[in-house]
């Protein structure tokens, strides 16, 4: 067991290096880069800008040197631990990163309890009082659940909002308060608004939780243990619950380690939807403008918190099921 | 094999028990009119090809049938010791007079032991779990019960292997752990499915070597299931045995085997391979196959492949249990003329 | 009691000598959702193949003057069999200065089915103008789910974009079960350093977080690409992430039935490997293959939409689902117009006809499940 962690650990740094690469040639494919982009929404305003001064620029920034060079600099950078500067926002990326982190942070994790509190005793439910209404209830939310994109469901629930109780729901603060400094009244404006992107977040991944749950559910039910211990004569909710429950839990342990780069990145789609000031929407403006630097550092950061992630759902399962641990 | 103990009242009574399957495509009885007696510290046979009915049967005594089956008739009548007997058929599934039973006085050594413990608990912390279930000891006894246990069944090294999964044990070791969890809370009744099943014949030896010590030791009264009429002969004091659903003879071993009255108790015996045989010879089988659980023949269930058929009472009435004398049954128109009622 | 056993013994019969694929075909048509549901995707991909023919207006037909016309609902009867849609009343706000619609139920405009329209190319085959349903009097427009803020009808855009989104759907998850079955095949069947170095590949690609990556290769996409080549781009970027999980399974599967007893025979008797690797072995998971992709389509739809929906997919004046989607992006708009979200809901009923029909797929093909 241990010799596997390690072995994985070591692969790490190699495959941060691979996806570093890789990162970088997806940053530079498109044809331009960050100054033609920022040209062209010069012009488109008005302002005029010379040839000289674009190589003036394009100097500064480093952008006219070869690809390789480019790369190994951004590498060095990164090994020092410097993630760069944001071309557009003209400031250290990982400002710009940590600002949006502690929200994007809270919003995952209250999403995350929210989905593991309804989804588990749903699946449970579901299993063990098959054919009844609740049953049939569940399974109907279930499909069209899964069925709903996440930004569908947060773009219905926003127009409900707007349409029939006048509430408009995008951002965290109002107006007043989006650039104020944190007072009594900030927070509790921030409490106002955050609730509903909490749960647009949490739902979104009830559903697929709850189906997964219920069928690894009813596939245990089936067993001869289950047969054994009611047999010992335990009472059916306790022995549910220790023995079948927790060997169908064992497959959605092994998922929270995914769950890691969603507490960074919060769900990308739903953020930006919603215009939550979180790191999805931070790097798709980053792609579509080119700031390379800054869709790159993103990019990493992310890489790196899956591949963690991957480990730690590994770890997890072999701690819950001693087959796995033991014969490893 | 010992003499039946002669005691005066039964501790199990099976009285004309109907189980039913509701499947989309139809109903299933798998358990259609069965009726036996078990006395204390008996061991009763229950032998029967794949589907006879004889494991649900053993399921419907402890109420573990799941739906779509439900007990659609008869009774159970089981008896604590002294007072009036309980009807467990009437007794509700979940309820706490069943749970209580279960365990403590009437227990499951179930099919495939690999199965039957789960993977995530070791054998000890289950069978500790059972312990504390029934009898009011805390934890150190439970466990110190434990190892006394898995000694008695003949566990070496019973302190470590208290805290061994299931999957890190042998065939054998695994059945001997699965039998010490029944035997733990002392019950009165043992229900073996087809312990030996799973395991190769010389372990299957050892196994039963075990149960037959363990008998004597506690007085437990044992109902075996089996299709092995080999494993019967060894360890039964009486033979029940059934065909679709039905009990089509039942008597004491000796009686079974050296003077079987149905015709189907008479071509079980007659297929069993034996070292006597000249060599060549054909191996005896019954004709024909067993019928589609949808597609049960009127009548008398056997007779399709019953070769002393009477053709107009047979394939038209169904033969009632017959007694022939004390403990003894047969459901065949050779034997009577009494009839199921339509 | 006799017809259950007629019952019993005639299916008995048939069961013994059926072909797999009727087997399967039997198992699903019991379960009358997934045959529903098989039935609604037959009609959705009949608008794939023509989708001009079901709409009632070239899909970039725009008008200004006519933005944000409401649904106007089709009636059917009108003393008898008379189809009708209730004529708009317009009505200039003079706060906002906009346009505000309302149906007007007194006067109608008369429908036909199978009416001459607006010219199209049928199939790419051959030049026509009938369509499936229009307004009686050729000249006049009518909105079934409303117009858009350039006032193009919905319900046309909506037929074009059922063509694109599923096909998307379809052309990603058979690029993903090609290179998933080839590769799982090679890496399974042959072993050694191929299997070695494709196994690492699978890892290397499912470790990746795909979302960020998807919206970085489609944000690498030239700016100047046709919407055909932006069409393929999308459908290759989505397939190559979808493919590892299938390769996994497949070689899986070709490792344990390479040590089948059949396949040595098959060898034995003089097959050569292709041979063996088409006829003995892929026949057996091939029903779990269509299982998987069934289930497979509909995540690629929902991928497509939000992509395209965050403006890095399909791009317009192409119209995929989630092309049409971004235009419900604004809440303002959005409580104007309220219709600019029934291609979400097409997405839904789409994507749960897809799972009800992959589950019945499943559960039919797979031989223990009963």
């Amino acid at each position: 067991m241990t010799r596997y962690i390690v072995q994985r650990l070591l692969l790490l740094p190699f495959l941060l290096v691979v996806y570093s690469f890789v990162i970088f040639v997806i940053m530079q494919a498109p044809p331009g880069d960050f100054l033609t982009a920022y040209v062209a929404t010069l012009s488109a305003t008005g302002t005029s800008i010379t040839a000289d001064q674009i190589q003036a620029l394009r100097h500064e920034y480093g952008l006219d040197q070869p690809f390789i060079v480019q790369y190994l600099y951004w590498v060095q950078n990164l090994l020092s631990g410097h993630l760069g500067l944001s071309l557009e926002y003209q400031r250290p990326n990982a400002e710009l990163i940590g600002a949006q982190l502690g929200l994007t942070l809270a919003l995952a994790l209250m999403a995350f309890v929210l989905t593991w509190l309804i989804a588990v005793p749903a699946g449970i439910y579901s299993a063990t009082h098959q054919r009844s209404v609740l049953d049939h209830v569940i399974t109907v939310i279930n499909y069209v659940g899964v069925a709903t994109p996440n930004f569908m469901l947060a773009l219905i629930l926003m127009w409900i909002a707007f349409a029939y109780f006048g509430i408009s729901i995008t951002g965290l603060y109002s107006p007043e308060f989006v650039d104020a400094p944190w007072s009594i009244a900030r927070v509790v404006n921030l409490l106002e608004h955050i609730w509903l992107p909490a749960i647009i977040l949490g739902i979104a991944g009830t559903a697929r939780l709850t189906r997964i749950m219920r069928a690894n559910l009813l596939d245990e039910l089936n067993k001869p243990y289950v047969v054994t211990a009611r047999a010992k004569g335990l009472r059916e909710w306790r022995l549910v619950l220790r023995y079948p429950v927790r060997l169908a839990l064992n497959p959605l342990i092994s998922t929270i380690g995914w769950y890691l780069p969603q507490l960074f990145s919060g769900s990308l789609i739903v953020a930006t939807v919603m215009n939550l000031p979180n790191i999805g929407p931070l790097l798709l403006r980053a792609l579509i403008n080119q700031d390379m630097y800054l869709a790159g550092a993103i990019l990493l950061i992310y890489s790196f918190l899956t591949i963690v992630g991957t480990l730690l759902s590994d770890i997890a399962l072999a701690m819950m099921d001693p087959r796995i641990r033991m014969e490893t | 094999m010992p003499p039946i103990p002669t005691a005066t009242e039964p501790l199990l009574q099976v009285r004309d028990l109907r189980v039913s399957f509701r499947l989309d495509e139809g109903t299933v009885r798998a358990v259609d009119g069965v009726s036996f007696d078990v006395f204390p510290s008996q061991v009763v046979g229950i032998v029967g090809e794949s589907g006879c009915g004889k494991s649900v049967t053993m399921r419907a005594v402890l109420q573990l049938i799941d739906p779509p089956g439900r007990i659609t008739g008869g009774e159970i009548l089981y008896r604590q010791g002294g007072d009036k007997p309980i009807d467990l058929a009437r007794l509700s599934p979940r309820g706490r007079l069943m749970r209580d039973l279960r365990g403590a006085e009437i227990a499951l050594i179930p099919q495939e032991p690999m199965a039957a413990f789960s993977p995530v608990h070791t054998v000890g912390a289950q069978i500790v779990e059972a312990i504390m279930l029934h009898e009011r000891v805390g934890r150190e006894q439970a466990r110190a019960r434990t190892v006394e246990l898995f000694r008695d069944v003949g566990i070496s090294m019973p302190e470590s292997r208290v805290d061994a999964y299931s999957w890190q044990l042998s065939g054998g070791l695994r059945q001997r752990a699965m039998i010490a969890m029944a035997l733990s809370c002392k019950p009165r009744l043992l229900i073996a499915d087809e312990p030996t099943t799973a395991i190769d014949v010389t372990t299957q030896a050892q196994i039963l070597a075990l149960l037959r010590e363990l008998q004597h030791k506690y007085h437990t009264a044992i109902i075996f299931i089996t299709h092995d009429l080999g494993v019967i002969a060894q360890m039964a004091n009486y033979v029940v045995v059934m065909y679709l659903g039905r009990v089509m003879e039942e008597g004491p071993v000796d009686e079974i085997f050296h003077a079987p009255r149905h015709p189907y108790t008479r071509a079980l015996l007659r297929s069993i391979p034996s070292l006597q045989t000249e060599t060549r010879a054909a191996l005896p089988v019954i004709a024909g196959t067993l019928p589609h659980p949808f597609n049960r023949p009127p009548g008398c269930p056997f007779h399709p492949r019953c070769e002393d058929i009477l053709p107009e009472r047979c394939a038209t009435l169904v033969p009632a249990l017959h007694s022939l004398g004390p403990r003894r049954a047969v459901s065949c128109f050779l034997h009577s003329r009494d009839a199921e009622p339509a | 009691m006799s017809d259950v056993q007629a019952i019993g013994a005639v299916a008995e019969d048939r069961i013994a000598v059926a072909p797999n694929w009727k087997l399967v075909w039997w198992r699903f048509r019991r379960h009358h959702l997934a045959l529903v549901s098989a039935g609604l995707l037959i009609c959705l991909y009949l608008v794939v193949l023509c989708p001009d023919f079901f709409a009632t207006q070239s899909p970039e037909q725009t008008d200004a003057r006519q933005a944000f016309i409401p649904v106007q609902t089709l009636h059917f009867l009108d003393d008898g069999w008379n189809p009708w849609v209730p004529a708009i009343a317009g009505k200039r706000n003079p706060v906002t200065l906009r346009m505000e619609w309302t149906t007007d139920t007194q006067r109608k405009v008369h429908v036909s089915f199978f009416t001459r329209g607006f010219p199209y190319r049928a199939l790419g085959l051959f030049d026509t103008n009938i369509h499936l349903l229009g307004a009686a009097d050729p000249g006049q427009r009518i909105f079934l789910l409303g117009s858009d803020r350039l006032g193009r009808d919905q319900w046309s855009r909506i037929m074009h974009g059922t063509q694109t989104s599923m096909t998307v759907g379809l052309v990603a998850v058979t690029l993903s079960v090609i290179f998933g079955v080839v590769l799982g095949g090679i890496s399974g069947y042959f072993g050694g350093i191929t299997d070695q170095i494709i196994q690492r590949l699978i890892e290397l690609l499912q470790s990746v977080p795909t979302i960020p990556i998807w919206l970085a290769l489609s944000a690498a996409l030239p700016r100047d690409w046709t919407p055909i080549q932006v069409f393929f781009a999308i459908t290759v970027i989505l397939s190559l992430v979808g493919w590892t999980t299938l390769a996994r399974e497949v070689r899986g599967r070709f490792l344990a039935l390479r040590e089948e007893d059949f396949v040595l025979a098959a060898r034995l008797a003089g097959c050569s490997q292709m041979r063996i690797i088409l006829r003995h072995m892929v026949p057996t998971f091939l029903s779990h293959i269509i299982a998987t992709s069934s289930l497979a389509i509909p995540v690629m739809i929902i991928n497509e939409t939000s992509l395209s929906f965050l403006g890095l997919g399909i791009r317009p004046p192409a119209i995929s689902w989630g092309v049409l989607l971004q235009e419900a992006q604004n809440i303002q708009t959005l409580a104007l117009a309220p219709w600019l979200l029934i291609p979400g809901l097409i997405v839904i009923v789409a994507v749960l006809a897809f799972n009800l029909v992959g589950d019945g797929l499943r559960d039919a093909s797979d031989p223990y499940s009963h």
